[in-house]
């Protein structure tokens, strides 16, 4: 009896763990792709943010790494910006090239920073802060108020960023960027500027995603390690319908997917364990198939800007 | 006039590419290393000797040419296939399955059927975002990346069960048999895979350049509009049918790397053959010929690496910073001089 409600809490707790990177990135993303930009860079920017979050942590504590990590990130999506928002380059290949050169320049920073030994479990990292009172709750209480920061800040985003994209003047001005580029220009929109800071702000978030995955999670650096969630927080922004309470629900909905094959590891079910490794990713296509016809993506999404 | 256009066209990705050697030299240089080691370790280890060059830059250039022109294919037609990585796993997988039942097959027999079931497995694996794409209108690059990870669970699932060798030990699958292996080149380890990369490049310059589909498809890829002024063209039918053959010739290059160099399936079989062999395509501005030269240079590039990482202790991964590189620059240059063909994205 104990023992189930201690799994339930532990597989809720996980799921709200493994979801918090993907609903900072997918929400980062959701800003890009409402100025009209689809950034695949950010799996890079991601990755990116985890090397640097290992490095600036152990350099100078968890803060340090997660600056790094947000810097690391920007600058990745500087880059994606500049070729495609500005150079008007194809937007999927520039980001499948910052993707691309991401996974080079970590590898060869990886070995040259730590050698063949790898990073080790050396790293700094974030613990859970605990909330008074309501970490006591049964069952929810470890889940949703024993967590580390960088989740009560990714929850607390989702708010800030529907104000600002629903509420505000900027938001306005960028929702009309990726609904028309042309028309936005007409009503005195600066576009590219709208568009260059949506992507940036984008690959900040994203690389702040990629520190919860060192920081939070696992606790060290490994080449590849986001292993897609760059891309399954494309899928999630879609599934999220571009709203960002919509990307939350489907944000933890990917976290429990993937929070599941720790319950059945646990259990020692006789499934092999690819076919938890697999199921975000399934789902995710599924989620997009099933998507279609009920979502519509912001008009100009993916075109580039004619000049 | 036309004349000093094509010159243009390939002037700029070979200056590209003279930039970003000259630009690893200069990091590597900063970051402390000895850039004159690295790049003689670069040269004598992909083109300094006629072994160097066949049995290891041509080798690594088989794959990256077949996928290549697949991806050239696609992309004329409009479409992006990001997910070779995932096709050439599943062809791989397939092959390796078959190779290791054709025991006292005629090689004759044996090797054409693992190709067969290869180009098969890359079709099947490139299916779903086809449908997907032309019925729903998802994007395939999202779903053809998302199955990329599938293939790569497919491949540690398979060598760890039903494909695992017999002791049961080790995580990779038995050899194939000797029917199922590609000849190689007498006194190298150069395979016949490198005489089916260049017999597809013709047989697409081909297509292209001579056939009426091969033009329907350039007008397809580049917009309904282009389309509906050279005839009527099913623009859809068109893109599907290159999406599909583009993950067919990825599975067919899982073939040849397990028939002609591997043997076996082993869970990291491909270094990023899909993501480079983007590069390679892009860089020869989807011009089959050339794609036999960039496939080359690639090739030399990566195999370069794996020297300069023995002899000069550099990472090889750095490779893939410095195409990531060429493609970036590549974009920029093209954006400057013309806006290109526009990618028809759609929707969801």
């Amino acid at each position: 009896m104990s023992d189930g409600i201690e799994l339930v809490a532990g597989f809720l707790a996980a799921s709200v763990r493994v979801a918090t990177p993907l609903l900072l990135a997918a929400t980062g993303e959701t800003l890009a792709e409402r100025s009209g930009v689809i950034n695949l860079g950010i799996e890079g920017s991601m990755l990116a943010g985890a090397l640097a979050a290992a490095i600036g942590s152990t350099a100078g504590g968890p803060a340090s790494g997660l600056l790094a990590a947000i810097a690391a990130g920007a600058a990745l999506a500087a880059l994606f910006a500049a070729v495609s928002v500005h150079a008007g380059a194809d937007q999927i290949i520039a980001g499948t090239a910052v993707t691309l050169g991401a996974v080079g320049i970590t590898g060869a920073a990886y070995r040259s920073f730590y050698g063949t030994g790898g990073a080790g479990l050396s790293i700094p990292t974030l613990g859970p802060v605990e909330i008074p009172l309501l970490a006591k709750v049964p069952v929810i209480g470890p889940a949703l108020f024993a967590q580390p920061v960088t989740t009560y800040f990714a929850v607390a985003l989702v708010p800030c960023v529907w104000w600002l994209l629903f509420r505000t003047r900027p938001g306005l001005a960028l929702r009309a960027a990726g609904e028309s580029a042309e028309g936005a220009r007409a009503a005195g929109v600066r576009v590219r500027a709208a568009r260059t800071a949506a992507v940036i702000a984008g690959g900040a978030l994203a690389g702040l995603a990629g520190a919860t995955l060192v920081l939070a999670q696992v606790g060290t650096f490994s080449e590849r390690m986001t292993a897609g969630r760059g891309f399954i927080a494309i899928a999630i922004v879609v599934l999220g319908r571009w709203h960002p309470v919509g990307i939350l629900a489907a944000a933890l909905f990917f976290g429990a997917a993937t929070a599941l094959q720790f319950v059945f590891q646990a259990s020692g079910v006789g499934v092999p364990y690819q076919l938890f490794l697999v199921l975000p990713y399934v789902l995710a296509l599924l989620g997009l198939a099933g998507a279609v016809g009920r979502v519509r993506a912001p008009r100009d999404l993916g075109r580039r800007e004619a000049t | 006039m036309a004349g000093v256009g094509r010159l243009r066209e390939y002037a700029v990705p070979a200056l590209i590419v003279a930039g970003a050697i000259a630009a690893l030299a200069a990091a590597l240089g900063i970051a402390g290393y000895d850039p004159e080691l690295a790049l003689g370790a670069l040269w004598r280890g992909s083109v300094g000797s006629f072994d160097a060059f066949a049995s290891g830059t041509l080798v690594r250039a088989v794959p990256l040419i077949i996928i290549a022109l697949g991806f050239a294919l696609a992309l004329r037609g409009g479409m992006l296939n990001i997910g070779a990585e995932g096709q050439f796993l599943a062809g791989a997988v397939a092959a390796t399955w078959l190779g290791t039942h054709l025991a006292g097959w005629p090689a004759l027999l044996a090797i054409p059927a693992t190709w067969l079931v290869a180009l098969a497995a890359g079709l099947l694996w490139i299916v779903v975002p086809v449908v997907l794409r032309v019925k729903y209108g998802v994007l395939e690059v999202i779903t053809t990346l998302l199955l990329n990870f599938v293939a790569e669970a497919l491949v540690s699932f398979m060598v760890q069960g039903p494909l695992q060798e017999q002791t049961g030990i080790y995580p990779q699958s038995d050899p194939i048999a000797e029917a199922a292996r590609l000849p190689l080149l007498p006194g190298t380890r150069l395979h016949l895979g490198i005489g089916v990369a260049l017999i597809l490049a013709v047989v697409l310059w081909f297509f292209f350049a001579r056939t009426l589909a091969g033009f329907r498809l350039l007008a397809a890829g580049s917009g309904p509009r282009a389309a509906a002024l050279a005839g009527r063209i099913d623009v859809t039918r068109m893109a599907a049918l290159a999406l599909l053959v583009s993950g067919a010739l990825a599975g067919l290059a899982g073939a040849t790397e397990v028939g002609g160099v591997s043997y076996a399936l082993y869970p990291n079989l491909s270094p990023g053959y899909g993501f480079t062999a983007i590069a390679v395509a892009l860089l020869a501005r989807l011009h089959p010929p050339a794609i036999v030269v960039t496939g080359i240079l690639f090739g030399a590039l990566e195999t370069g690496a794996g020297a300069m990482q023995r002899d000069a202790g550099i990472p090889a991964v750095v490779v893939q910073a410095v195409e990531a590189a060429i493609i970036l620059a590549l974009l920029l240059a093209d954006a400057r001089t013309h806006r290109g063909r526009a990618y028809a994205g759609a929707a969801a």
